[in-house]
């Protein structure tokens, strides 16, 4: 059975004219597993991130959703199919309000006929944002403020509420809590956690050790845009300084080693 | 976090705000307070005339070719691009005009379209060449504003056999159906029953001083009013907040950036064709120096209107009252006993007041850091 995975790619690649930012990637995400994503400074994590977002268009490789081959051409395809993304550039505008950012790019709306001059469903959006940040805890002032108001955290929550509101099937965040202070960043993992309690799969892009060793169940870790290593890090064989060890290519897993630079 | 029902008691997150607090955070407060501020200024100073219904339309009448450009200008300055051939564009979309009804004899039904198809064609261009080459707006729509002006200039004198204007449009347009919807003055029968029932000032023999309402303020009226239908109730409106606001950030969420960009590119461009086939149907005869520096007038208004530079902020209607306050203080002075010659320094003046007025104001009101 093949949609025991989430997630699914298979020698996934993307080169930028000779660059090879990402090659022969085979990555796999179970249900309701929990995934971080390692690596130095241009190891290819984000590049891959943005191929399974459909942010940019791979040069091959395949990816597969619960078990079907997908193919986006666009972030919005993206998100159709579940996937959710909390970008390391926040993905919000700032002179919008929460309502309007959840939605952005696939507002409530009707008078459907009128094409993108439609009305937009300022009621149902605001209920469904409501619902969102009810299911995630998140705490945030009016949501009828612009975003601009907000502190880096709650920009941060906001973002996230995306995916509770979309009730998707896909979560990723590409270093959500870089930008952020400690208190924030604590808020931000609670609702990772509580994300983990409902069974949502995520993968989690992160240089934080602590943090990753907190949140989730196995590391994934990419060096020069090859993935290096596959740490089960719950069974406890795993030290942070062995997965230091691994970013910075001192040791590489025994299934990788072919490609071992 | 087992408590995931929602609170029966209403949270501060839904909370209304006070009506007080939500106007504040208009951006077209600016604009509203300048209006109030240069009427109080105008009641002083200026002759009792300029508040008569005739002294009203005369103000109205250039802020309303003004507000079309600023109305345009101000979608696309929200959307985060500038363009500066505007007032260039008044001149060309006005010969390719004046040359769809004198060379080639089109009726207007066929001219106006046609124009309009043309100015869209040219501001898609100035579009496409800031999203490919990822130059900012503003040098390439400079290069536009001189490329536009020259155009005009050797295009009409082509046209025209060796003038810098072509003439004789009224003569040909006159008797088309089309022409009362761009020039000359709406509802006659209006004014004439307001008159009548000596609502309107009139002259000794019962006709009314203002024989109706110049077309373009209808125009002017409506644009704004669709503008901010757009911006506030759409989601295409959306989408040019924050394509304005981070670009980055609206593509990453799946907006069409480049596709909005372009297209208000074009808008803006049909704004300024729409000013020129109404100048010129009203003037009868097109030139090259016609919209000469609106480009700066039209930023001018919309940045009174409350318009941010770097994008992302704004309203159409801040740009309709900045455009208003433009009028009157463009007419208002020669009802005074100023010189004329102090337009300028005016203008500047209100730029200045009205630009740090609403900057503090939204730093107050939003929190800004």
């Amino acid at each position: 059975m093949s949609d025991e995975f989430v997630l699914k790619t298979e020698d996934l690649t993307k080169h930028y004219g000779g660059v090879h930012a990402l090659e022969g990637a085979n990555f796999e995400l179970k249900k309701g597993e929990h995934v971080a994503i390692m690596g130095d400074n241009g190891a290819g994590k984000s590049t891959f991130v943005r191929q399974i977002t459909g942010v940019e268009q791979r040069t091959r490789g395949k990816i597969s959703l619960y078990g079907e081959e997908v193919e986006f051409g666009g972030p919005l395809d993206a998100r159709e199919a579940g996937i959710e993304t909390v970008f390391q550039t926040l993905a919000l505008a700032d002179d919008l309000d929460v309502p309007d950012n959840l939605f952005l790019g696939r507002e409530m709306t009707y008078w459907n006929w009128l094409g993108p001059f439609r009305f937009l469903d300022y009621k149902g959006m605001r209920q469904a944002t409501i619902d969102g940040l009810n299911k995630t805890a998140v705490k945030i002032p009016n949501i009828r403020n612009t975003i601009r108001n907000m502190s880096g955290g709650q920009r941060q929550c906001v973002a996230i509420a995306r995916t509770a509101t979309f009730h998707s099937r896909l979560t990723i965040m590409d270093e959500p809590t870089a930008a952020l202070g400690v208190q924030e960043t604590a808020q931000v993992e609670n609702i990772v956690r509580q994300l983990k309690e409902q069974g949502e799969p995520l993968i989690l892009v992160s240089h934080n050790m602590r943090q990753v060793f907190d949140l989730v169940d196995r590391i994934v870790v990419f060096r020069r845009g090859r993935i290096c290593a596959n740490l089960d890090i719950k069974s406890g064989d795993y030290t942070g300084e062995d997965v230091v060890s691994y970013i910075t290519g001192a040791k590489t897993g025994e299934e990788y080693m072919e490609h071992a630079l | 976090m087992s408590d995931t029902t929602p609170n029966p008691v209403v949270d501060e997150r839904i909370k209304a705000e006070p009506l007080i607090s939500r106007l504040m955070k208009r951006p077209e407060l600016g604009a509203i307070a300048g209006v109030v501020l240069v009427t109080a200024f105008f009641l002083i100073t200026a002759d009792s005339a300029m508040f008569t219904t005739a002294g009203i339309i005369n103000f109205l009448t250039p802020a309303a070719q003004l507000g079309i450009l600023a109305i345009g200008a101000a979608m696309l300055m929200i959307g985060g691009e500038f363009d500066l051939s505007i007032g260039s564009m008044v001149a060309f979309a006005g010969l390719f005009f004046g040359i769809c009804v004198m060379v080639w004899g089109f009726p207007l039904i066929v001219a106006i379209p046609l124009t309009f198809v043309f100015a869209a064609f040219v501001g898609a261009i100035n579009g496409m060449i800031v999203i490919r080459s990822g130059l900012p707006s503003f040098i390439v729509t400079l290069a536009f504003l001189f490329i536009l002006r020259g155009l005009s200039l050797v295009g009409l004198k082509w046209a025209s056999g060796g003038s810098t204007q072509l003439r004789g449009v009224r003569d040909a347009t006159e008797n088309d159906w089309l022409a009362p919807f761009f020039s000359g003055d709406a509802f006659p029968g209006l004014f004439a029953w307001l008159a009548e029932k000596g609502l309107v000032e009139t002259f000794k023999n019962g006709t009314p001083k203002v024989s109706g309402m110049p077309v373009e303020i209808l125009w002017f009226v409506v644009l704004a009013l669709v503008a901010t239908y757009i911006l506030l109730r759409t989601p295409a409106g959306n989408w040019i907040f924050a394509a304005g606001g981070d670009s980055n950030a609206a593509s990453n969420s799946g907006v069409p950036v480049n596709r909005i960009k372009i297209s208000l590119f074009m808008v803006t461009a049909c704004c300024a064709a729409l000013v020129a086939i109404i100048t010129v149907i009203d003037a009868g005869s097109t030139d090259a120096r016609r919209g000469f520096q609106k480009e700066f007038e039209a930023i001018i208004a919309a940045v009174i209107g409350g318009c941010l530079l770097t994008g992302g902020y704004g309203s159409a209607i801040g740009a309709f009252f900045g455009s208003i306050i433009f009028g009157m203080v463009v007419i208002g002075l020669t009802y005074t006993d100023f010189d004329q010659d102090w337009f300028q320094v005016f203008l500047g003046g209100m730029l200045l007041i009205a630009v740090l007025f609403n900057n503090a104001i939204r730093k107050r009101v939003t929190g800004e850091r």
